[in-house]
Formats: C-alpha cells, sequence, structure tokens
C-alpha cells in the first residue's frame, strides 16, 4: 500500500537531490576539516560552501555567524544556556513565550534550578505573543529573550520583526526558535532583528541530524560543546561533513523551489480547509487565519481521542500526527493547547495535518473521506458525542 | 506499539452500544488521559446478560473496554466484582507501561456500574467507591514517575527527566 504523508512535520523525505550529494560525499572519504593537508583543505572547502548556502537561505552575510549542530534542539540549547552562561554576571533573567518547543521550555527549567528567573507571557487564541507584553516583561537584569518563530502545534507565525525590534532597543540578546520556518518561509535574520536563530535541516527536507545556529557577531555565547577549535570555536567536534553537505543542497534548493513550494503546500492547505466542512462537523481550527506557516493545519475534532484517529487512519495508509496526551509518552496534554484556550477533551482530539511536496490534491480527498468514516466510527464508540448531540436537541 | 490482541480489539470492538433501560450504568473518567468511560448492564438473577460500553479515549482504552465487556458477560455479580485491572490487561497479553492506568479505567467503570445496579436494588446510596490511587505503592518498593515511567524518589517532588512537578501521592 502506497503511504500518503501528511506528517512532514514528524519526517519528511530526504529529497534525490540531497541523497545524491551525500552519497557522493560519503564516497569522497572526507578528511577532518580541521586538517592542514591537502585532503582536509578540501574537506574544508566542502564545508565552508555548504555554510554559505545555509547563510544564504537566512539572508546572513557572514557565513561565519552559521554554527553548524547535530538538530534543532541542540541549537536551541546552545543559544538559551549558552546566552544564559555567558551572561550570567549581568543577569539572570529570562523572557519566553507559554507556547515554546519543550527544547525551550526545559532548557529553560535546568536554568531555573540554576538560579535564573524566567518571564513566561500569554499568547492569544491563535497562539500569537503580543510584543507589547514582551516589552513589559523586559527587566533591568534581563538577558535574553525567546520566542519561537512559527508554532510546531499550531503553525502560527510569531510577530518576530516587531518583537526583535523592542529587544534590541532594550539592548537584551534576542534568540528565536525558527525550526519549523527556516527553509519553509522566507527568513531574514537582518529583518526579523534576531540575535541567535534556531533551525534544523530536515524540515527543508535535508537530513535529520544536521542543525544550525545563527549567532550574530558579538553576541556574547559560550559553547554547549566544549574541546577543539572547530566552527570558528563556537562548538567543539569533528563536523558531521556527510550530514552538512546535505543540508547545504537541501538549503540551495530550498532557496530557489520556495516560491513554488509554498503555492504548492498553501493551496493543499486550502483545499483541505475549505472542503472539511462537508466531510466532519464540530471541529475547531487552531491554525491562524493569516500568519502560519502554509503547510500545517491544525485541527481538533471534538467528542474523539487523536490516537485513535492516527491509528484508523494508518489503517487506511494515511500518516497523521496528533497532539492527543493519549500519544505522548507523558500523558499530558498540550500546553500550546491549553494555551490557546482549548479544554482538555478538545485538545484530545486535536490532528496535525502537516503537507509536503510529495502530496496532492488527491491526497487531500482521499484523507478527508477516510477522516469522515473514522470520525464516525470513533464517535459511534464516544460517549461524549451522543451527550453533547443529546443536549443541542 | 500495540500488540495483535489490543489492535483486534481496538480495531473491531466487542459490545459498544448503549443499553437503554440498563439495570446499572457506570461512567469514569481519567483527568491524567482525558479518557472517559461508560459500561451499561443487563442483568438476570445475578448474572451480566448483556454489557454494553462507550469509551473516549485512545486505541488502548476502547481495546481494555471492548476486552472488559468480554470478560464480564455471562458472569455473575460477584465474580465480575474480582476482575481486576490486571485480569483485563493480561487477557489483551500486555499494554504498555504508560498506558496501564487504561485498564484501571475500565475495571472501574464495571464496578461503578455494579455498584449502580446495587444501589437500584436497594433503593438506596451506599458510599462511594474508593477509588485507587494512580500510584499507591508500598514503603520500600520502587517509586516511578506517573508520566514518564522513570525510577524516581520516594520524596521526589519533580521528575528530572520529564520535568514534571509532582504531587506527593504520586
Amino acid at each position: 500500500m502506497t503511504i500518503i504523508n501528511l506528517d512532514h512535520i514528524s519526517a519528511n523525505p530526504i529529497l534525490p537531490e540531497v541523497k545524491e550529494a551525500m552519497i557522493a560525499a560519503i564516497q569522497m572519504d572526507y578528511a577532518n576539516p580541521s586538517s592542514q593537508h591537502t585532503r582536509g583543505e578540501q574537506a574544508a572547502e566542502t564545508l565552508e560552501s555548504a555554510r554559505e548556502s545555509v547563510a544564504k537561505l537566512i539572508n546572513c552575510d557572514n557565513p561565519k555567524e552559521v554554527v553548524f549542530t547535530s538538530c534543532g534542539t541542540e541549537s536551541i540549547n546552545h543559544a538559551i544556556k549558552g546566552v544564559a552562561l555567558a551572561n550570567a554576571q549581568k543577569g539572570k533573567h529570562i523572557v519566553t513565550s507559554n507556547i515554546e518547543h519543550n527544547a525551550v521550555i526545559r532548557s529553560l527549567r535546568r536554568l531555573k534550578s540554576m538560579g535564573y528567573t524566567i518571564t513566561s507571557v500569554s499568547v492569544d487564541e491563535h497562539g500569537r505573543v503580543n510584543p507589547r507584553d514582551i516589552a513589559e516583561a523586559i527587566k533591568d537584569d534581563t538577558i535574553l529573550v525567546s520566542v519561537m518563530h512559527s508554532n510546531n502545534e499550531t503553525g502560527t507565525i510569531q510577530p518576530i520583526e516587531e518583537i526583535g525590534k523592542i529587544v534590541r532597543e532594550k539592548k537584551v540578546l534576542f534568540h528565536s526558535d525558527a525550526v519549523d520556518s527556516v527553509g519553509v518561509v522566507p527568513i531574514d535574520v537582518h529583518k526579523l532583528n534576531v540575535d541567535l536563530l534556531s533551525f534544523a535541516s530536515n524540515p527543508f527536507y535535508g537530513p535529520t541530524g544536521v542543525g544550525g545556529l545563527y549567532i550574530r557577531r558579538g553576541s556574547q555565547v559560550w559553547p554547549l560543546l566544549d574541546g577543539g577549535i572547530q566552527e570558528n570555536n563556537k562548538r567543539a567536534g569533528a563536523e558531521n561533513l556527510v550530514g552538512i553537505v546535505g543540508m547545504g543542497v537541501a538549503a540551495d534548493l530550498a532557496r530557489s523551489r520556495m516560491e513554488e513550494r509554498i503555492a504548492h503546500t498553501a493551496g493543499l492547505k486550502k483545499k483541505l480547509l475549505d472542503e472539511l466542512p462537508s466531510y466532519i462537523d464540530e471541529y475547531i481550527i487552531n491554525t491562524h487565519p493569516e500568519f502560519s506557516l502554509p503547510n500545517l493545519v491544525s485541527v481538533s475534532v471534538r467528542y474523539i481521542e487523536g490516537e485513535s484517529v492516527v491509528l484508523m487512519l494508518d489503517d487506511d495508509g494515511i500518516a497523521v500526527s496528533t497532539r492527543s496526551a493519549c500519544a505522548t509518552g507523558s500523558l499530558r496534554a498540550s500546553h500550546v493547547l491549553l494555551s490557546i484556550g482549548r479544554d482538555h477533551a478538545d485538545a484530545q482530539g486535536t490532528l496535525l495535518i502537516t503537507f509536503g511536496v510529495d502530496n496532492t490534491e488527491a491526497d487531500v480527498v482521499t484523507f478527508l473521506t477516510a477522516l469522515k468514516n473514522v470520525v464516525t466510527t470513533l464517535r459511534n464508540i464516544s460517549p461524549l458525542y451522543k451527550k453533547a448531540t443529546n443536549n443541542q436537541k | 506499539m500495540y500488540n495483535k490482541t489490543v489492535m483486534d480489539h481496538f480495531r473491531n470492538p466487542r459490545n459498544v452500544g448503549i443499553i437503554e433501560d440498563a439495570d446499572g450504568v457506570g461512567e469514569v473518567g481519567n483527568p491524567l488521559c482525558g479518557d472517559m468511560m461508560t459500561i451499561y448492564l443487563k442483568i438476570e438473577d445475578e448474572i451480566i446478560k448483556d454489557i454494553k460500553f462507550q469509551t473516549f479515549g485512545c486505541g488502548s482504552a476502547i481495546a481494555v473496554s471492548s476486552m472488559l465487556t468480554e470478560l464480564a458477560v455471562g458472569k455473575t455479580i460477584a465474580a465480575a466484582k474480582k476482575i481486576t485491572n490486571k485480569d483485563v490487561a493480561d487477557a489483551l497479553e500486555g499494554l504498555p507501561k504508560n498506558k496501564l492506568h487504561c485498564s484501571n479505567l475500565g475495571a472501574d467503570a464495571l464496578q461503578v456500574a455494579i455498584k449502580n445496579y446495587e444501589d437500584k436494588k436497594a433503593g438506596k446510596t451506599q458510599p462511594e467507591l474508593k477509588r485507587k490511587d494512580q500510584h499507591e505503592h508500598s514503603h520500600g518498593e520502587k517509586c516511578y514517575c506517573p508520566y514518564c515511567d522513570v525510577e524516581i524518589l520516594d520524596n521526589a517532588t519533580f521528575c528530572e527527566a520529564c520535568h514534571t512537578n509532582l504531587k506527593e501521592s504520586h
């Protein structure tokens, strides 16, 4: 059975061009880019060429400001803990938002246990931060503000440019977790007024196991990994050159094909949102109608639970993701969904549908048809649906 | 993630539905997972003649409900009272560790339904059934985080592994 992948946010396929480049890189048997001999220099050239490609993707004119990491999570940990440790003499207060990824939340929690204080601002019903709330939260001892660019559960895009302007005026460092945005929507580190920006290669069809961190020149950030002089002394450890080559090629393709990809996925998203009402009722769209990723739809289907939906759609050959508490190891409702006002029951029925370059309009119809059947089946089993429909009568 | 038996009961749940003139109804919810389960009993001569369920929950919760109804149907009230969450989990040939609480839900719903039947029969409300604590453990036993199942200290108020604040009664 061919699988229809509507779960690109969990894992994107690696593009054929990227695979080819990576296989070629493996066959090159690259030396260590830090070595001074000819083969080392070849490796260093390859490394720096990939760095230039990645820098261009975020409109960074100085590739030295890009550090390769092992994933988006490492980049985020590096940015937050690196700034906190390097600036502890200046202050120990950090501002963030209520809807951040766990990589941010848990990094901050770790710092909290080390004596740092955190202010987390709330969001509106679509999960958007009000820049004024950030301005009000900044204190004399604030050393860092961290707000994500786009949310991985709702797709909502934050007013990073405005927040960045405010943060810069207050002379505080500003980090944005842009893991689900870089390579998906246009990102310009200058326009966004960020000092640090975390991203990863897989969201733009590069390999997993490679990420990047933009660190604006002059920002005080300690490395997360101490050791050798790699990555301009910002991240020790021999580089994952094969992965980095893949990320470089993926970055070039993301730049040249971005408009086309946005148009394609946004078209599928629009079709899904337009046609959903003729297939199911009683649902809530969590995605911001205007400021959101072009490829993501978050929908809370009421009176049923998401893991059940995922398992049943899987039987039909369709892969989607859920934000139901039951589907997480921790069995807790999503903090993002609770923050935008969903209750525990509605959060349970939340599906995340993410489109990619490999999807077609026919996939949307197949999905909607299967979803209708699954929702009907599960609502027949659910005691909540009957209760709710009885109350409405 | 789930074994074949669990997936079979999830895909083809037995005894789904409502008994309009039920002799006993039990409704329980699980605040941790957001599950809800309702059990309907039809009882003749102290024997469960018919049993139906409705469940709002994950694959495991639905499979547990289905298996529970299979275990209970045809049993006497006295025998049905002895059905434990372990019986349900065992009949399903095991559940993932973090889904075991779903089997508590099933056993609880049946007991609440039986109590409801007995209350009706006695014409009065008897004392509430004491809900089992999610993670009761006797002294000296190892203690595990109820959220991520990592071993934690007996008096821990915070799980270092999953960063969850824990109640003292974990």
